[in-house]
């Protein structure tokens, strides 16, 4: 079972706002999905090798020279806020 | 032109077209009035001019793109609202091959919120409609791609699929959905949803435009190091029989919650297969059952990682606040992101978070270990490995919106290819009317095959597309 608390916590490390009634059925969700996951807690698995990938992966390397990238400007069109030729963005400060 | 020219497969338009038989802005045009009487909310942006130039194998073609895929200056939005007026400074590498195999966009078509659904009723624009009925879901995660085609609002489409978003809305609205092996087509320019598992593929009338669009779009990208391509191409699908063929039924088959009616297509088609020819068997694949959870840790994991980009600083929406960036970021997220992909954040931030790693994301890894070894087994003794595409036909709207558990079981067939990396195809096997009575709906048919075996897959598909339809 999910309590409230953990799904406040995990909800910060993911930079998510739940309002409170989100939090009440986040966690009623969570656990139900998870207490079908929990099966998995059932299999003989110290010996197998966990898969990430299906591909059989290579470093791919290529040359590391410079090359042109994308207009700074057209970057920033897609951008909230831009100023000054960056991202803005509010203070951290608060934070610290 | 004894046909209309929206009667006409893609393969045969593209010939007439080649022949000189049909004009190709013509062709356009006519599809691009029939994507303007869209009723199905299956497109998010329409195209108002042909895109297509050349003369290549789709010379002409018009092609709807799930909304996942950026398109350089048009908008892209992953049915999000975090992303609304986001227009892409790149074109997706499998949407630039089928622009230079002559194809022209268009439209972009609607889909579960970052490709996560079974139902498309996660899309921030509204769900699409199921052209068989209009008060049922298409399927998702590419459901407005499906409705395009079976609707007749577009002669083709591509979809991604993570865990069957290709084809659960494929066989929910009654045409052919295949996932191509992972790596087969690049991934480049596709907004990623979980990057170990996300395969871009094509929803088409028939097998061989399947066929047709995989060809297109295949190879090797400098651009996605994980993309290898078909070695030796895909040529148009044949075959008269199925003979000398080994087809594998999962024994585990017999316990799941599948429809009657859907049981019924299914068996149906495993009779149609011996008349062609092709020997059946069952198979155990005993970790097959735990595929749904593998997957809802796995892709969920990925995801709350892939999605930490849309934080309101370099694209996408940003929510106005008083406070710092911590806040900024957090009311960005809430109020750009639906439920189904907070829960699915939530849910992969708890599997990777400390205390928990090993016991979810670990473990899951290795069942996921175990279904690719399962597959293995039985291609060391049959050439497919054949299921229902989904347990059940299309569903009623809001029928399952408020259990996402339920939800997650549609893709109980189709995720373990997804883990396994292999290639699925789900054909139109017929029509059965769901458990609680009701009209007559499209029943998919799934089949699998060994990593970039598609040739095999698609021309054992072909033949049987071919019995069924006769």
């Amino acid at each position: 079972m999910i309590e409230r608390e953990q799904v406040l916590h995990v909800a910060r490390l993911a930079r998510l706002r739940l309002s409170d009634a989100e939090v009440e059925k986040m966690a009623g969700e969570l656990s139900g999905i998870l207490a079908h996951v929990d099966r998995i807690g059932e299999l003989e698995l110290d010996d197998v090798a966990p898969t990430s990938h299906v591909v059989e992966l290579e470093n791919v390397l290529r040359p590391d020279e410079p090359r042109p990238s994308w207009p700074r400007d057209a970057v920033l069109e897609q951008a909230p806020d831009p100023a000054n030729g960056a991202f803005r963005v509010p203070s951290p400060q608060a934070e610290a | 032109m004894t046909r209309e020219p929206l009667e006409l497969s893609v393969a045969e338009a593209a010939g007439a077209i080649a022949s000189g038989e049909l004009s190709p802005d013509e062709y356009f045009e006519a599809w691009r009035a029939a994507a303007a009487g869209d009723e199905l909310n299956a497109y998010l942006w329409k195209a108002a001019e042909s895109s297509a130039q050349g003369d290549g194998a789709l010379a002409g073609v018009p092609v709807a793109v799930k909304d996942l895929f950026c398109t350089e200056g048009i908008e892209t939005t992953a049915g999000s609202r975090i992303l609304a007026g986001h227009r892409p400074l790149y074109t997706a590498t499998a949407v630039r091959r089928l622009a230079e195999a002559g194809a022209g966009l268009l439209g972009k078509t609607n889909m579960d919120e970052f490709a996560m659904g079974s139902s498309n009723e996660n899309s921030a624009y509204g769900p699409a409609r199921n052209p068989h009925d209009r008060e049922r879901v298409p399927g998702g995660s590419s459901g407005g791609s499906a409705a395009a085609v079976a609707g007749g609002l577009a002669p083709c489409a591509i979809g991604t699929d993570t865990g069957g978003s290709i084809r659960q809305p494929a066989s929910l609205c009654g045409i052919v959905g295949l996932k191509p092996t992972y790596g087969a087509i690049s991934r480049y320019g596709m907004i990623a949803f979980a990057s170990s598992l996300d395969q871009c593929g094509p929803l088409t009338r028939d097998v061989t435009d399947a066929a047709l669009l995989l060809e297109a779009m295949q190879g090797r990208d400098p651009c996605d190091s994980t993309s290898v391509g078909i070695e030796g191409g895909v040529r148009p699908p044949r075959g008269e029989d199925l003979k000398g063929l080994r087809f594998a039924v999962p024994a585990e088959l017999a316990h799941d919650a599948i429809e009657p009616g859907v049981r019924g297509v299914f068996e149906a088609t495993l009779g149609r297969i011996e008349e062609l020819g092709g020997e059946l068997a069952e198979a155990p694949l005993p970790h097959v059952e735990h595929g749904i959870s593998a997957y809802y840790v796995i892709a969920p994991a990925e995801a709350s990682s892939n999605l930490a980009r849309y934080d309101g600083v370099r694209y996408g929406a940003r929510a106005a606040t008083e406070g710092d960036v911590i806040e900024m970021y957090e009311a960005t997220r809430a109020a750009g992101f639906g439920d189904e992909v907070k829960r699915r954040i939530m849910l992969g931030a708890y599997a990777l978070s400390s205390g928990y790693y090993e016991a979810y994301y670990g473990r899951a890894q290795r069942v996921r270990t175990k279904i690719a070894a399962d597959f293995a087994a039985a291609f060391a003794e049959f050439d497919f490995v054949v299921t229902p595409t989904s347990p059940s036909v299309a569903f009623g709207l809001g029928e399952k919106t408020d259990d996402p558990l339920a939800m997650y079981m549609n893709d109980f067939f189709t995720v373990p290819m997804s883990l396994a990396g292999i290639p699925a195809i789900s054909i139109p096997a017929g029509a059965a009317a769901p458990e609680g009575g009701g009209p007559q709906l499209p029943v998919g048919f799934q089949i699998a095959a060994p990593a970039f075996a598609e040739q095999r897959l698609l021309d054992a598909a072909y033949v049987l597309e071919r019995s069924l339809g006769a």
